[in-house]
């Protein structure tokens, strides 16, 4: 992607979301007043949309939520809504030729990340992938299970939400409960989304997953510090996805996504696509770049390098 | 406002009077619908995992419910076209009960969809102003649009209309033919967006076609009015209701236009995608010959496509499309050929293989079936109601009282002795149960 189209799309989606803020912030004046917290389960039954609420609505909820996440999981869990820094925008690079499909990023995600394990959610897939033919996804194995990785024959390509630039599951949800923060990441609003699956239907990285019954965790498996539009625990009924460790890499100083601490061979890069001396940026100049279906332009910010 | 109560009276009345068929046909669609609400209780309490449907097929059998029951929906435009537009008086005394079937329709596909939503509990997210709709980007913020206009328009229509039957008034032209042309538009709206929702998606190759939408209209206008034909042959045997010979005739040579039009476009596109035989193939594939030993699809395809067939043939030839039992034969065809075609076999494909190319085979459970037979028995008890009140009125039965306060229901024998209104979409079936109730 040439950085001028980079340019490009960033401002329209700059414009594009002053207008609905603007918007929001008219509408909101209309939406119904909340409650005082007479009863929880009111306050999250008229819970506002994440960017229609004021300061002291995010603080009220961010409270609420801690409260019920704290008994729920009988320890103290703290949900953060850390904003965007400003210049920053988040892309991931991945080294096909030194990834060994040990498959540690997709459960050091899981780990990290809250995900369900009854019934199991990983927001990283790995597939193994014949070296005769390719990154053709027709002859991708899921399920692969040897005894010792690497394997002869054999690359490995772990697939996740690629953060889009240009994504086309936002563009499809009915209700705006999806969307592209500043920084670049693609987030969900878990208490908005109403759990239709459009979106699942429209990604072409099959990156999104949907929480098909009440997401089980063992109390002491929890990750207590967590991020509203990131890793805090999901209700029943609605989609997820990767977000780039939001509640880690908004952090200042900031910290590497799980998945990339995970990785033993060190396949994994991630920083600051608008910082020309950041190692993502040179990494994207100097390496062979392989963008994941790119023909549907979708723009990833994950790039394979080869 | 006492008038409207006299008329509301009066309607109860006939809802509650008919013969033992219509006993005994209301109070299956009762018991059916009860089995659905109990299965939904249970989909509530466990989350979507009660159904079949996991991340590599995230939409299934009610999604393809929803899909093909719009497209019945259309039925209503078919008649309302003759009937209105060109003025042809056979049709234009029956475009009403399309209306009422276009209301029914839509009421089972909002059913459909929200059995399919994770959070119904949050539908008024939906709602603009205090939701947020996702307008006008997302294609399903558009049919939820138009689905409720198409759903309001022939609500007024119909309910005008009968009203002012009731009230032995002539409707007023004024108000009524713009709405009537409107809902042409509209009707073919509905499936348009139906159609883009899934054409627009650029990770699904199956669905990523530009013929989807034209194909979605032709086969709606099968699936429609053959159903539409079946019941003005029950109402018009099972009441005194006349409908003519003509209307019906008319009807069924559209279908077979229609029909004609289906296949070609089907055709049309399964040449392209298997003399091309890219890699945009695979779910084609999958749908009419499977793949590595996958074939849950492929007998209900090849039955759809058998059923098409031969519908179409008796469609084609006016003796034979003449001949009220083959005409029978002919609509249960089609109605069942396209419900596969534009139901499972649409919706499917979709899926399989996935975006990441895994296969997984989707089979509906028992709940999601129990769930779509409650919504369908729905559908079916909302319009037989209509039609008991609506076809008295439509006759001259059922009108306001000479003093102008309450409600004259006339003809008592249509209340005790003949057959009520029987929109079964199984013919056999409501004959035989009619004829047990003759005296
Ligand atoms: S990979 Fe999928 S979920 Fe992630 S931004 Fe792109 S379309 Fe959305
Ligand atoms: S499932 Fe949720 S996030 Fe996805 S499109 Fe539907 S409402 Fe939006």
């Amino acid at each position: 992607m040439s950085d001028k189209k980079k340019r490009d799309a960033k401002v329209f989606q700059l414009t594009r979301r002053k207008a609905l803020k603007g918007l929001a912030a008219g509408a909101s004046v209309l939406a119904l007043p909340s409650r005082d917290a007479a009863a929880s389960v009111w306050d999250a039954f008229f819970q506002k949309h994440f960017r229609r609420m004021t300061k002291s609505d995010l603080e009220r909820v961010l409270a609420r939520l801690e409260r019920e996440y704290s008994s729920e999981f009988s320890q103290e869990v703290k949900v953060g809504a850390t904003p965007p820094i400003e210049g920053v925008k988040y892309g991931y690079g991945l080294d096909l030729s030194r990834c060994i499909g040990c498959r540690r990023c997709v459960y050091g995600c899981v780990e990290e990340n809250n995900q369900s394990r009854d019934p199991q959610i990983h927001w990283i897939r790995v597939v193994r992938l014949k070296k005769e033919k390719g990154t053709d996804l027709h002859y991708a194995e899921h399920y692969y299970n040897p005894n010792q990785v690497p394997e002869p024959g054999h690359f490995y390509m772990p697939i996740q939400c690629q953060q889009c630039e240009k994504p086309p599951c936002t563009k499809v949800c009915p209700v705006q409960a999806t969307w592209t923060e500043k920084d670049g990441i693609v987030v969900v609003d878990y208490n908005w989304c109403i759990g239709c699956r459009y979106c699942m239907a429209a990604c072409p990285y099959g990156a999104r997953h949907f929480n098909w019954a009440k997401p089980q965790i063992p109390n002491e498996s929890l990750n207590p510090q967590t991020h509203y539009l990131g890793n805090r625990p999901r209700p029943v009924g609605v989609v997820e996805k990767c977000t780039f460790c939001i509640q880690r890499t908004r952090q200042q100083p900031g910290r590497y996504p799980a998945c990339l601490e995970a990785c033993p061979v060190g396949a994994r890069k991630f920083g600051n696509l608008l910082d020309p001396e950041s190692e993502i940026r040179k990494l994207i100049e100097n390496k062979r770049v392989y963008l994941l279906k790119e023909e549907l332009n979708t723009q990833p910010k994950f790039f394979y390098f080869f | 406002m006492r008038n409207i109560l006299a008329f509301a009276r009066g309607s109860l009345v006939l809802i509650s009077k008919g013969s033992r068929a219509y006993y005994i046909w209301v109070f299956s669609l009762l018991a059916l619908i009860s089995m659905g609400v109990l299965a939904y209780i249970h989909q509530l309490q466990n989350g979507l995992i009660v159904t079949a449907m996991r991340d590599q097929v995230s939409w299934g059998f009610y999604i393809s419910n929803f899909t093909f029951i719009v497209g019945v929906a259309a039925a209503a435009v078919l008649l309302v076209i003759p009937a209105y537009v060109y003025h042809w008086k056979p049709i234009k005394e029956i475009a009403i009960l399309g209306e009422l079937l276009a209301v029914s329709a839509i009421i089972m596909c909002l059913l459909f969809v929200t059995a399919d939503l994770g959070r119904p509990d949050r539908f008024w997210h939906l709602i603009p102003v205090i939701g947020l709709l996702n307008f006008p980007q997302s294609l399903l913020a558009w049919d939820v649009f138009v689905l409720n206009l198409y759903l309001t328009l022939n609500l007024v229509i119909a309910g005008y209309m009968l009203y002012s039957l009731y009230h032995r008034r002539e409707p007023k032209k004024s108000f009524i033919t713009p709405l009537l042309l409107f809902s042409i538009p509209a009707a073919i709206s509905i499936h348009t967006v139906t159609a883009f929702l899934y054409s627009g998606m650029g990770a699904r190759i199956f669905w990523n076609a530009s013929i989807l939408a034209p194909r979605f209209l032709a086969s709606a206008f099968c699936s429609g009015p053959a159903f539409m034909i079946l019941v003005f042959l029950l109402v018009r045997r099972y009441t005194k209701f006349q409908i003519k010979d003509a209307a019906i005739h008319k009807i069924a040579e559209l279908i077979a236009y229609a029909m004609f039009i289906n296949l070609f476009l089907l055709g049309a596109e399964v040449f392209k995608e298997f003399y091309t035989a890219s890699a945009h193939l695979v779910p084609m594939k999958y749908l009419f010959f499977g793949i590595d030993g996958h074939t849950a699809l492929v007998p209900w395809i090849w039955t759809a496509m058998l059923f098409n067939l031969t519908a179409f043939f008796i469609f084609l030839a006016p003796s034979v499309r003449k001949n009220h039992f083959m005409l029978v034969i002919g609509c249960v065809l089609i109605f069942i050929g396209v419900y596969i075609e534009k139901g499972m076999g649409l919706v499917i494909p979709g899926f399989v293989p996935d975006v990441l190319h895994e296969i997984y085979e989707y089979k509906p459970t028992g709940i999601e079936v129990m769930i779509s037979l409650g919504i369908w028995a729905t559908g079916l008890f909302l319009f037989t109601l209509s039609l008991r009140v609506a076809i008295p009125i439509l006759n001259g039965d059922f009108h306001i009282a000479p003093d102008g306060r309450g409600s004259h229901i006339g003809d008592h024998l249509f209340l005790v002795q003949a057959k009520a209104a029987d929109p079964g979409e199984d013919a056999e079936q409501s004959t035989a149960a009619s004829a047990r109730s003759d005296p």
